[in-house]
């Protein structure tokens, strides 16, 4: 059975790719361990700009906050040589990963400015990471920017980047665009390789007890999954570009239908921290048992099989489908 | 200029040459000679060799004490070995010291010279401590300066090595070790030239080995004990030559020649001062001053004290000499004199041909007491008299035994070649740090010639720094203040009507001030006093609004780039687009591997400060601004006339006769100093406030305090008083105030973390909210007195184990020097509220001995009956001893006084006397009672004239409870003190010990101790902590009688609260382990109680209570109060610099260590999780 497929030029030995998380990247360990059970690739955990600015302020901030006030204490902690504040060590885990597994290491670059987008991408291609996804997460709250200048940041930022590397670059975006189909365009148009469909934004939750805003992680639901299929079959075919399918994919069955929708490759975190990293074995294991009991002979030939415009019913994925789904929606219990 | 040349200081340059030259060095904090042991660390910690390419073992040990052990040890095994130490550390290691000379051993011993602890404790310098070891057998090599010190430590170690007899090098802690000056750095080359390699594997054969069997430390009798100790004479004899041959060849090499007992001055001298150390320095450049116009005067500098060459001594004087004045740094009271004035006396004695010249002996520079040219032309002046004062002091004003000479103030030998600037700074707005870049700057990209010295005052939060730099083209020997200042600087607005900034300031001078003011307001806001100054020294006034530019550049409250670039600017000391350059790229190189957003905002300041900094032209001598009183009209005498100067900089002014004559001081003074620190302050919300009383316990200054009072109260109640009704059902009906003492705040905001009430309407409020202190002062000034004259609640009525009510004691500990959002002193708070007027200290030296007992005041204070805790400070290694002291002797006069009792019943009456024999004294109410009972005894007593009665009448107190705390750090508890607190705690004693645990030496800068966690950053740990922590409170459960107790009040303040309840209860020693949060672990101070919880949460500390009381009752007597740790500690670890920096800088290692430190955790909980689930094995009990 043939479960390879490319992604980003990239060949990879099965859809079964990790997606950025720390827990289950920041150890090598662990990536040593997710390839033996089956991982074809791993997109190591984001390296977020903004972070590493707060970190190397807050260590002048406290290296420097009491010194030279007290003839006893002029100082509170020895200086070390080096300070690896920044990417260093980030980079420095990109060398170890790709020392430690054969399968294919993409990093994952979150930036705060032009500048740090650039830099830090050409850091990670130094470092020897196959590609880089772009991490773009941010919450517009500005209500001067429109969304046409959001949308330019975006187009901006890649071409940046594009410019200031030759590994392949994916861009992860959220869907939260007046047009996504013209935005994935746009992007397309920009040089993206591919396109991670989609960032899930965590959202804040507020405690009522101790009137406090709260932001504990949740984990991605398999109804999740339908977005992100739903827009990777929409543009599969039109755009020439590559998919990777992210979001509530939870069994093997779950990243078949994302290779029939058009997807290269599925990134798989939530299902992995529930259910731990062996899981990727039975994922695998349930993928080639249907494709057995269905005879098919390779990932290759499903997918984009019931992308919209292969599918025998491309209204299907349109909003006015929606609308009469939820009018002939009859639950089997009561509901008044 | 050559690159050869480095700005450094003294410690530094030691350190360079110790560390290349040795192959074990134990290292022991302490002040000022803790830098050498920290750049040691660091060095050994980024794998830098020594001279033979091996990187040198450095080792901390538990005390001065253990490390003088190690050191022998290690030098009878053959290591080249050192170690660096100061003042009572030296005293530590005098044992040793003996041991080490007797046994001929090679090695150098490098000290910072420093007080000793007397009438009172002194981390500054003078020879107490050197002098203290003279008859140890050690050699005593003096350096004067900061370029001697990184000399004679390489000619030290040629020597020792040529001659056997082992080393003091010792140079003036602070005034050398601290000073930074330009020194020209040693090329190996050169330390490879002098060090014999033979004289190495010489040294290491003499070492113990099974190889070759020797025995060594034999016991001795009368009848070979004396010959053996006359053995070593001819290595002695010799020791003087080899020293002067080492120079000699040092000198070949270098072009540096120095001498034993070098000569300077006039070659036909008739007065000579002979003096060793800093201070020499001072004397030389007076002498080139004099003898430049005619004087005929000169200084003989003693290097080798011993073995003293009384020889070369003497034939170093000029033969036309006719008078000596010789001036030692140390006081032997009752000595026939100073010891370098006596060895003088012998040496002349001995060696002199001719007319002996009269030889007179002075004291001078006690603790850092300046010692400039006015003082020595008075030495020389005494010298001119017919009959010049012996046994004098200078610098002083000796009023009551008279042996200061008067001295000319004015008198200067500055001259016009060197620039001399002074800077008033905060601690916090990095003045000294700017200043210190400057000095390099100059320094080492200029040719001149540079030197910075500061001076720190006695506080860790408000601290002033007065920065003190010079340079020049000539070498610079000003070993003593700048009084004649072409520059000053005054970084802070709030100076101005404190202290006198312009007193340095010489005529023309220019003053460089920071205002919040615009140009043009600036004259008309200046206090009169510093308008008329300015105008009478015609000083050129540029001020900058450096708090804007530096808020603007993103560096809020760091003002020092902002003020060195005007420095550098108005200075002159480069052209200014090169000046400019300059600090950019010392920017680029302080802060470059920190990251570029800390370079970016520091050279956005530069940019932006020129253009803001404005010449104000000199108005009238107008204004309308006063200088405030410094304190109180209201404040006590003694704190009006001696301690208020002291507050000012000006307690070098102060007598003999004002001072105590025993280091006796009154407590109650911290609050007269109102030192505004804060820039803001908490403001209270009564309509939201629950009164819990959570805000008043954190307070580590006991700024913030409740009261609860009946309404009439309020009669008189300022307008803006806040008030509202008490909600406690206890005390229904009546009314409640949090009130803030605004002038003591220090604005750490600890109270506003710990807050549980938030505003239903607006959450991100809280009862308790900060604000800017400036508009509030007055208002909340008049709201802080009102409150204070409301009465106290009545202390026996109060339900002590809840913190709403306990917390409405009144503290006896109050507005200490502490640093902002302090983590010990709450807990000291607690106990003066709790047992503060019962209570005797014996306070460990550290962070705690130092803001609790650091002139110029005191925060420990007593209540309207004049009771208040009894406190002294006897050492750092003997603290527990000397607690326990206290209780004996508090036994014994209670046990006396007893045994007087039951003989007096037809004096006093059987049922008195039955009263106050039985009395339980559990409670408040029944102390309060037993003390009704002694009035009435005493009143009794009254004119009754037996001997007993009289005996009885001054023990009669002592039939009330009297509790002794003993109190310390880690580092006294966990290390230096341990021993002693072992013994004390199975002494079986009523004594209650409470050990702040910050898991560093805090007082000295935090290095490791054995509380220090693993994979904890700190100095000496330079790598990380590669040990677990010691877990005291299981040592000390181990006896099975003591008291354990650990806490951490932000985890659980009620638990905290029980504990020291307990504890004090308990009839027997009892040990509290607080966990008290630093300015050492690189945290938030403001929100440090709240991260108390998460360390508590992530099982890294252990909340639990073992009293040996419940094993009575058959219970289990531990009871683990933590629950099981949450999560990892990797997330509360990491929000502390202390472990973040080793993540930074040692990635790796900071993985690994942060898994075994999981691992010692977990261990931990599961041990103490079993223990505390077993029943006791007593089955009597069951």
């Amino acid at each position: 059975m043939d479960l390879t497929t490319t992604y980003l030029g990239l060949k990879f030995k099965s859809p079964l790719v990790v997606g950025a998380a720390a827990p289950l990247s920041e150890d090598i360990d662990h990536i040593k361990t997710m390839e033996d059970y089956g991982a074809s690739g791993i997109v190591l955990h984001s390296l977020f700009e903004e972070q590493i600015k707060q970190e190397r302020l807050a260590l002048y901030h406290h290296t420097e906050y009491g010194t030279h006030s007290y003839a006893e204490a002029l100082t509170y902690f020895p200086e070390p040589e080096i300070f690896h504040v920044g990417a260093n060590s980030y980079l420095y885990h990109i060398q170890k990963a790709k020392e430690a597994v054969d399968i294919p290491i993409i990093a994952s670059l979150n930036g705060d400015s032009i500048g740090g987008w650039t830099d830090y991408a050409k850091n990670i291609e130094q470092a020897g990471a196959d590609a880089i996804e772009l991490n773009v997460y941010e919450i517009p709250t500005d209500m001067t920017k429109t969304g046409a200048e959001i949308e330019q940041i975006y187009i901006d930022l890649l071409h940046a980047v594009k410019d200031a590397v030759k590994i392949p670059v994916a861009i992860k975006i959220s869907p939260y665009f007046s047009n996504m189909a013209n935005m994935a365009k746009r992007l397309t148009d920009a040089g993206a390789d591919g396109l991670v469909l989609f960032n899930r934004f965590y959202q804040p939750d507020i405690d009522i007890d101790e009137l406090e805003v709260t932001s504990n992680v949740l984990l991605s639901s398999p109804q999740d999954m339908r977005l992100p299929m739903r827009w990777i079959a929409i543009l599969y075919g039109r755009l020439n570009v590559d998919f990777a399918a992210t979001s509530g994919i939870n069994k093997g069955h779950d990243v078949l239908k994302m290779m029939m929708a058009g997807a290269n490759v599925t990134l798989i975190v939530s299902a992995l921290l529930r259910h731990g990293v062996h899981y990727l074995r039975d994922m695998e294991q349930e993928m080639l048992h249907w494709m057995e009991e269905h005879e098919y002979d390779s990932i290759k030939q499903m997918q984009g099989s019931m992308s919209q415009i292969n599918c025998p019913d491309e209204s299907q994925f349109e909003r006015v489908q929606y609308m009469k789904a939820l009018q002939t929606f009859h639950p089997e219990h009561s509901f008044v | 200029m050559s690159k050869n040349y480095k700005t450094l200081d003294a410690n530094e340059a030691v350190a360079k040459i110790a560390y290349k030259l040795n192959e074990v060095i134990c290292i022991y904090p302490i002040t000022p000679a803790s830098p050498m042991g920290e750049w040691a660390d660091e060095w050994a910690s980024q794998i830098q060799p020594n001279l033979w390419g091996t990187i040198p073992s450095v080792v901390e040990m538990q005390s001065e004490g253990g490390a003088a052990g190690a050191v022998h040890g290690a030098l009878q095994t053959g290591s080249l070995t050192t170690t660096f130490t100061s003042s009572q550390g030296l005293l530590l290691m005098i044992p040793n010291l003996y041991k080490i000379a007797g046994e001929l051993t090679c090695a150098v011993i490098h000290v910072a010279a420093r007080s000793l602890a007397a009438q009172a404790l002194s981390i500054f310098g003078d020879h107490s401590d050197v002098m203290a070891v003279r008859s140890t057998g050690f050699a005593l090599l003096c350096s004067n300066s900061v370029q001697e010190a990184h000399d004679f430590a390489l000619i030290s170690q040629v020597a020792t090595l040529k001659t056997r007899v082992p080393f003091i090098h010792f140079f003036d802690g602070f005034r050398t070790s601290h000073e930074i000056q330009k020194i020209e750095l040693l090329e190996e080359s050169v330390l490879r030239a002098l060090i014999s390699d033979d004289e190495v594997l010489a040294h290491r054969a003499r070492g113990l080995s099974p190889d070759r069997p020797v025995l060594r430390g034999t016991a001795q009798n009368p009848d070979v004990y004396f010959q053996g100790r006359e053995s070593v004479n001819s290595y002695y004899d010799a020791c003087a030559d080899a020293v002067q041959t080492a120079m000699d060849q040092f000198g070949e090499l270098t072009g540096r020649h120095y001498k034993l007992y070098e000569y300077e001055g006039d070659p036909n001298a008739e007065r000579v001062i002979i003096i060793m150390g800093s201070g020499a320095e001072t004397v030389h450049e007076t002498v080139d001053y004099l003898t430049a116009k005619g004087e005929k005067v000169g200084v003989l500098k003693v290097r080798l004290y011993r073995p003293l060459d009384g020889e070369r001594l003497a034939a170093a004087l000029p033969k036309t000499v006719q008078k000596i004045s010789v001036l030692d740094r140390t006081k032997e009271p009752g000595a026939g004199g100073e010891p370098l004035y006596l060895d003088v006396i012998t040496a002349l004695t001995e060696y002199w041909s001719g007319n002996m010249p009269k030889v007179v002996g002075g004291r001078y520079g006690l603790s850092s007491k300046e010692f400039d040219p006015a003082m020595v032309k008075a030495v020389f002046d005494n010298l001119s008299l017919e009959k010049s004062k012996n046994h004098f002091t200078v610098g002083i004003n000796d009023d009551v035994t008279h042996t200061s000479l008067d001295y000319d103030k004015s008198f200067s030998t500055e001259g016009e070649k060197v620039v001399r600037a002074v800077f008033y700074g905060l601690g916090s707005d990095g003045t000294v740090g700017a200043n210190k870049n400057s000095i390099k700057i100059i320094g080492e990209e200029t040719d001149n010639y540079a030197q910075g010295y500061f001076v720190y005052d006695s506080k860790k939060s408000g601290a002033v720094t007065v920065s003190h730099l010079r340079f020049g083209p000539d070498k610079i020997r000003s070993t003593y203040l700048i009084s004649q200042a072409n520059f000053v600087g005054c970084h802070q607005w709030l100076f101005l009507e404190k202290l006198d900034v312009l007193k340095e300031a010489k005529e023309g001078a220019v003053f460089l001030l920071n205002t919040p003011y615009e140009k043009e307001e600036v004259w008309d806001q200046l206090p009169i006093e510093v308008q008329e100054k300015i105008v009478r020294k015609q000083l050129k006034l540029w001020v900058i609004n450096a708090n804007k530019v530096a808020r603007e550049s993103g560096m809020a409250g760091r003002v020092n780039t902002v003020m060195q670039v005007c420095f550098f600017y108005l200075s002159g000391v480069l052209p200014q687009d090169e000046a400019i350059s300059k600090i950019k790229e010392t920017i680029q190189k302080t802060y470059g591997k920190k990251g570029p957003e800390i370079v970016e905002m520091n050279l956005k300041a530069v940019d932006n400060t020129v253009q803001n900094l404005f010449q104000v032209p000199l108005g009238t001598v107008s204004s309308n601004i006063h200088k405030p009183p410094i304190v109180s009209p209201l404040a006590p005498e003694f704190m009006r006339e001696v301690q208020a100067k002291m507050l000012i900089k000006e307690g070098d002014d102060l007598p003999v006769s004002v001072l105590p004559c025993d280091g006796t001081y009154p407590t109650g003074t911290s609050k007269w100093e109102k030192r505004n620190v804060g820039q803001s302050i908490p403001v209270w919300d009564p309509d939201v406030c629950v009164q819990c009383g959570k805000c008043v316990m954190v307070c580590p200054h006991a700024v913030i305090r409740g009261k609860t009072y009946e309404e009439s109260e309020l009669a008189n109640a300022p307008s803006a008083f806040k008030f509202t009704n008490t909600r406690d059902k206890d005390f229904a009906g009546e009314k409640f105030t949090i009130q803030v003492a605004p002038e003591d705040c220090t604005g750490c905001g600890i109270c506003v973390d710990v807050c549980p009430a938030k505003n239903k309407s607006t959450p991100s409020k809280k009862a308790i909210n900060m604000q800017e202190q400036q508009p509030l002062r007055e208002q909340e000034r008049e709201n802080w007195d009102f409150f204070l004259d409301i009465p106290l609640p009545d202390r026996t009525k109060l339900k002590l184990n809840q913190i709403r009510q306990q917390q409405l004691q009144e503290p006896l500990f109050e507005f200490s020097g502490a640093c902002a959002g302090c983590g010990e002193t709450p807990y000291l708070k607690l106990i003066s509220q709790l047992f503060g007027d019962r209570t005797v200290v014996a306070n460990a030296t550290g962070c705690s001995s130092i803001y609790s007992g650091n002139l110029p005041t005191t925060p420990y204070t007593k209540n309207a009956e004049g009771r208040g805790i009894a406190w002294s400070n006897s050492l750092f290694e003997d603290n527990a001893e000397f607690g326990l002291g206290f209780r004996i002797s508090l036994d014994k006069h209670a046990q006396f006084a007893l045994e007087l009792l039951q003989k007096m019943g037809g004096t006093v009456g059987d049922n008195l006397v039955n009263s106050l024999i039985t009395s339980s004294q559990h409670s408040e109410a029944d102390i309060w009672e037993q003390r009704e009972r002694v009035e009435e005894l005493k009143r009794q007593l009254q004119g009754i004239n037996t001997p007993d009665a009289k005996q009885m009448l001054s023990l009669a107190d002592y039939l009330v409870k009297k509790t002794v705390w003993i109190i310390g750090g880690d580092g006294w508890a966990y290390d230096i003190g341990f021993g002693g607190l072992d013994h004390v705690i199975a002494s079986g004693r009523n004594v209650n010990i409470l050990v702040m645990d910050t898991e560093v030496y805090s007082n000295t800068g935090g290095q490791s101790s054995k509380a220090t966690p693993r994979g904890a950053v700190a100095k000496f740990a330079a790598g990380g902590k590669p040990s677990p922590k010691k877990d005291l409170g299981m040592i000390a459960m181990t006896y099975g009688n003591v008291y354990v107790a650990s806490v951490a009040m932000g985890a659980r303040d009620e638990h905290t609260l029980r504990a020291f309840l307990e504890a004090e209860a308990y009839n027997g020693p009892s040990i509290i382990i607080a966990y008290s949060h630093c300015i050492a672990h690189g945290i938030n101070m403001n929100t440090a109680m709240s991260h108390q919880k998460e360390i508590v949460d992530s099982g890294r500390w252990l909340l639990y209570r073992y009293n040996p009381e419940l094993k009575e009752q058959g219970k289990n007597p531990l009871l683990l109060d933590s629950h099981a740790p949450k999560k990892g500690i990797a997330d509360s670890m990491y929000q502390e610099n202390r472990f973040r920096m080793l993540k930074s800088s040692k990635p790796e290692d900071a993985k690994r260590l942060l898994k075994e430190y999981q691992q010692d955790i977990d261990n931990r909980w599961h041990t103490y999780e079993y223990l505390s689930h077993q029943m006791p094995s007593n089955p009597d009990h069951k």
